[in-house]
């Protein structure tokens, strides 16, 4: 199987290709439904074929502490030849499995699997054009991630980097003919190209930081980088590990770079479950943890993305309590939990922090196609408010979005709970053990972040589903449970956001061993993964921390049930009138304004100069040569009388010039 | 008999028909006179062949005829489609072919 690694991108892109190509014209739907998920399934079988192979192969025996690791080289893809310095430009197009791209492989395609099931459901009443236009692009997204998760060199993964983000384009735009927002007046494609452009300005630091390791090291193979990366002049290094974090804020939506997810909404919801939520935007953290020796060697980078993750965390978390579309409030959410993996991979806690990702991409996958069954259910209906009493009309869904709700606050034993305690007890293990401030701060920013977390969730849960019932009496009666090609997808991803925590009990809680980290040890061996364990000294013991976090999401449940219990409209109106705090939080602290009025607008003004110089000057100079010529032509037409005798008396004239002039020579 | 009598009614005849075009407005006299200015070429294509005793300008004389012959057929052909189209020969009327 693992020869036939280069099949796993190379299925979802035929899919890509016949449904693409064929699907609106020729393909009936059941066809183009097969295609789209056999071929991901396919990739999944594949995958999972190809990882338990790879465990087979044993770590390579030189010495190091390295990772078992599978390298396909398919073709030369850029042969550029030598530099004068000598190091070799030529990049091949080769894949790498390694256990860290197993996992990433595993959850891509195995979670895309069952989003791409859940889709057959909730796209049934689209037209067959745009159902095959739809299955089209999420293969070809399934076709990009794996490329960006398998490529063995930078320039590889940067073109599914870039696939990816194409995708997430044409899919948040895939109703480009809708509002999407009334009151800002964004349609559809114009969220799809904000979260493009947005992408677009996090991709300059990608390219510039492959460029200065490409300097620093001769190649651009990633593990010809990482050997190297020990003998990277320290500045370069920082340069380079923080110019590729500023790709990863983009992609993976990070303080200032997260303002297009919120808005990526506008796509249908299994695309927000899919790239918006489980694969797409945890590819920055993947690059980040894939560059892990990288990072080791650059503390102060390290530092700066600890802070930025948590800091995001913190904020999103916050925006997030005063969101009223069921969407939104994933959204932010989901941009909350990559804070908390950008904070793990900060903290140096790689482990965690995959771990995390790999339980949030259950968890929150599973969210969003909950939240799709009830938009579904409501017609299109998205705002909590007009929900409520939900639980008796979709029990399905309630229940397995109970899970969700309970694994993202961090209840144990829900997958929620183990990601982030291990990403806590990382962060609080940062810097040596020492229990350093920076260290004790960041995991305060966790804790409450934790907290605000099990608050909004639960807000959301008990205005969904709990309470009475507050939409109109028509939608009511439509109240109906999602087909069984929905719900089965919900309920096998809610399995997984119960169980999928026990695959890394933390080891002093002991029980079950700690399997994904002894999995992902050898690749992250190199990266100073022994400092993870380094044994007293910490401010907190482990099981204390624990203690705090339960108690924090304990406490975020509960306060969220005490005010959302009864009345959960009363709740903001008792006060007169909203708030400075609520109005801040409720217009998400005005950052789109903020970056609209700082970097937008003087845009628009140059923009605006640039098509006055245009208008006034180039267009004029283009059009007075016109004019001249018009002018000409009005003085030369006047010759033109119509009258044959005038024509005949130039002729007379004509003639006799050219005799004289004949004449006189 | 001097060529230059030969030559000077050619001169005189060229001149008649020449100032015909220019101030004629009836388009049959105007091709009337362009025959005019025609014969008078030929004239004196005639005179100095016979004055240098060559038989070119006898051969030119009778390609200036057919030439003419041609000329009037077609411009005859012209002023009918004219005449019938407008009911008039003046050819100021027939001035379209202008801004």
């Amino acid at each position: 199987m693992l020869q036939l690694l280069w099949l796993i991108p190379l299925l979802p892109l035929a899919g890509f290709a016949a449904n693409g190509l064929l699907g609106a014209r020729l393909l009936p739907r059941r066809i183009v439904a097969l295609v789209g998920c056999g071929s991901v399934l396919a990739a999944f079988a594949l995958s999972l074929g190809a990882v338990l192979e790879l465990g087979g192969i044993a770590p390579p025996s030189d010495g190091m502490e390295g990772a078992a690791r599978f390298t396909q080289t398919l073709f030369e893809w850029l042969p550029m030849g030598q530099t004068p310095g000598g190091s070799d430009l030529t990049v091949s197009w080769g894949y790498a499995l390694d256990p860290l791209s197993a996992v990433m492989i595993l959850v891509v395609t195995g979670i895309g699997f069952l989003i791409h099931v859940y889709s057959i459901g909730y796209m049934e009443h689209e037209p067959r054009a745009g159902f095959a236009r739809f299955f089209a692009y999420l293969n070809l997204f399934m076709a990009m991630m794996l490329t960006l998760v398998l490529g063995s060199s930078l320039p590889v993964v940067f073109v599914g980097w870039e696939g990816v983000g194409l995708c997430s384009y044409l899919l948040i735009g895939f109703w480009y003919d809708r509002m999407f927002d009334e009151k800002a007046k964004m349609s559809c494609a114009d969220a799809g190209r904000k979260a493009f452009l947005t992408n677009r300005v996090g991709d300059v630091g990608f390219v510039l930081g492959m460029l200065i390791l490409f300097g620093a090291t001769g190649t651009l193979d990633i593990q010809g980088i990482l050997e190297g990366a020990g003998s990277i002049d320290p500045w370069w290094c920082g340069a380079a590990a923080l110019l590729l974090f500023l790709g990863a804020c983009g992609k993976s939506a990070q303080i200032p770079l997260y303002i297009w997810l919120p808005d990526a909404m506008a796509g249908p919801t299994p695309v927000s479950a899919l790239i918006h939520a489980a694969t797409m935007v945890t590819a920055g953290v993947y690059v980040t943890c894939r560059m892990a020796p990288l990072y080791m060697h650059a503390p102060g980078a390290m530092l700066i993305v600890a802070v930025v993750g948590g800091l995001t965390a913190l904020f999103a978390a916050i925006v997030g309590i005063a969101q009223d579309d069921i969407k939104k409030v994933l959204a932010y959410s989901t941009v909350s939990q990559l804070g908390y993996m950008m904070l793990a991979a900060g903290a140096g806690a790689f482990t965690a922090s995959v771990f995390h990702l790999m339980t949030h991409a259950f968890f929150k996958a599973l969210l969003f196609l909950g939240a799709g069954s009830v938009i579904h259910a409501m017609a299109g209906e998205q705002d909590i408010r007009r929900m409520g009493g939900l639980r008796r009309h979709l029990p399905i869904t309630h229940a397995t979005f109970a899970v969700a709700v309970l694994a993202i606050a961090g209840i144990p034993p829900f997958a929620g709970f183990f990601s982030k305690d291990e990403i806590l007890a990382g962060v609080l293990r940062a810097g040596g053990g020492s229990g350093s401030p920076a260290a004790l701060a960041l995991w305060g920013l966790g804790i409450l972040t934790a907290a605000i977390t099990a608050f909004y969730m639960t807000r959301l849960y008990l205005l969904v589903f709990a309470g009475a019932p507050r939409m109109p009496e028509e939608t009511r009666h439509h109240l109906h449970e999602s087909p069984a090609v929905m719900t089965l997808p919900l309920i096998v991803l809610a399995l997984g956001s119960a169980l999928a925590g026990f695959l890394g009990v933390p080891e002093f809680i002991g029980g079950l061993p700690n399997y994904l980290e002894h999995y992902l040890a050898p690749v992250f061996a190199a990266s100073g993964h022994a400092a993870e364990h380094a044994q007293g000294g910490a401010a907190l013991s482990e099981g204390t921390a624990l203690g705090i976090a339960l108690f924090a999401s304990l406490a975020g449940i509960a306060s969220a049930w005490a005010v959302y219990r009864r009345g959960p409209l009363a709740a903001g109106k008792g006060a007169a009138g909203p708030g400075v705090l609520t109005r801040l939080v409720k217009g998400r602290f005005y950052v789109d304004e903020a970056i609209d009025a700082v970097v937008l607008a003087p845009y628009r003004g140059l923009c605006r100069v640039a098509a006055a110089f245009d208008e006034k000057i180039v267009d004029r100079l283009v059009n007075s040569v016109g004019a001249a010529a018009d002018l000409a032509s009005q003085l030369g037409r006047l010759a033109q009388t119509g009258y044959v005798r005038n024509y005949a008396l130039v002729f007379f004239f004509g003639t006799i010039v050219v005799l004289v002039f004949v004449v006189l020579r | 008999m001097r060529a230059e009598f030969f030559l000077l009614v050619a001169a005189l005849l060229f001149t008649i028909g020449c100032v015909g075009v220019l101030v004629r407005r009836n388009a049959i006299v105007i091709l009337m006179c362009i025959e005019l200015m025609l014969n008078a070429v030929n004239l004196t294509f005639a005179a100095f062949a016979h004055e240098s005793q060559s038989m070119t300008g006898h051969v030119f004389v009778f390609f200036v005829m057919t030439v003419a012959a041609a000329e009037a057929a077609v411009g005859l052909a012209i002023i009918i489609a004219l005449f019938r189209r407008r009911r008039t020969t003046d050819i100021d009327d027939a001035s379209l072919l202008r801004w």
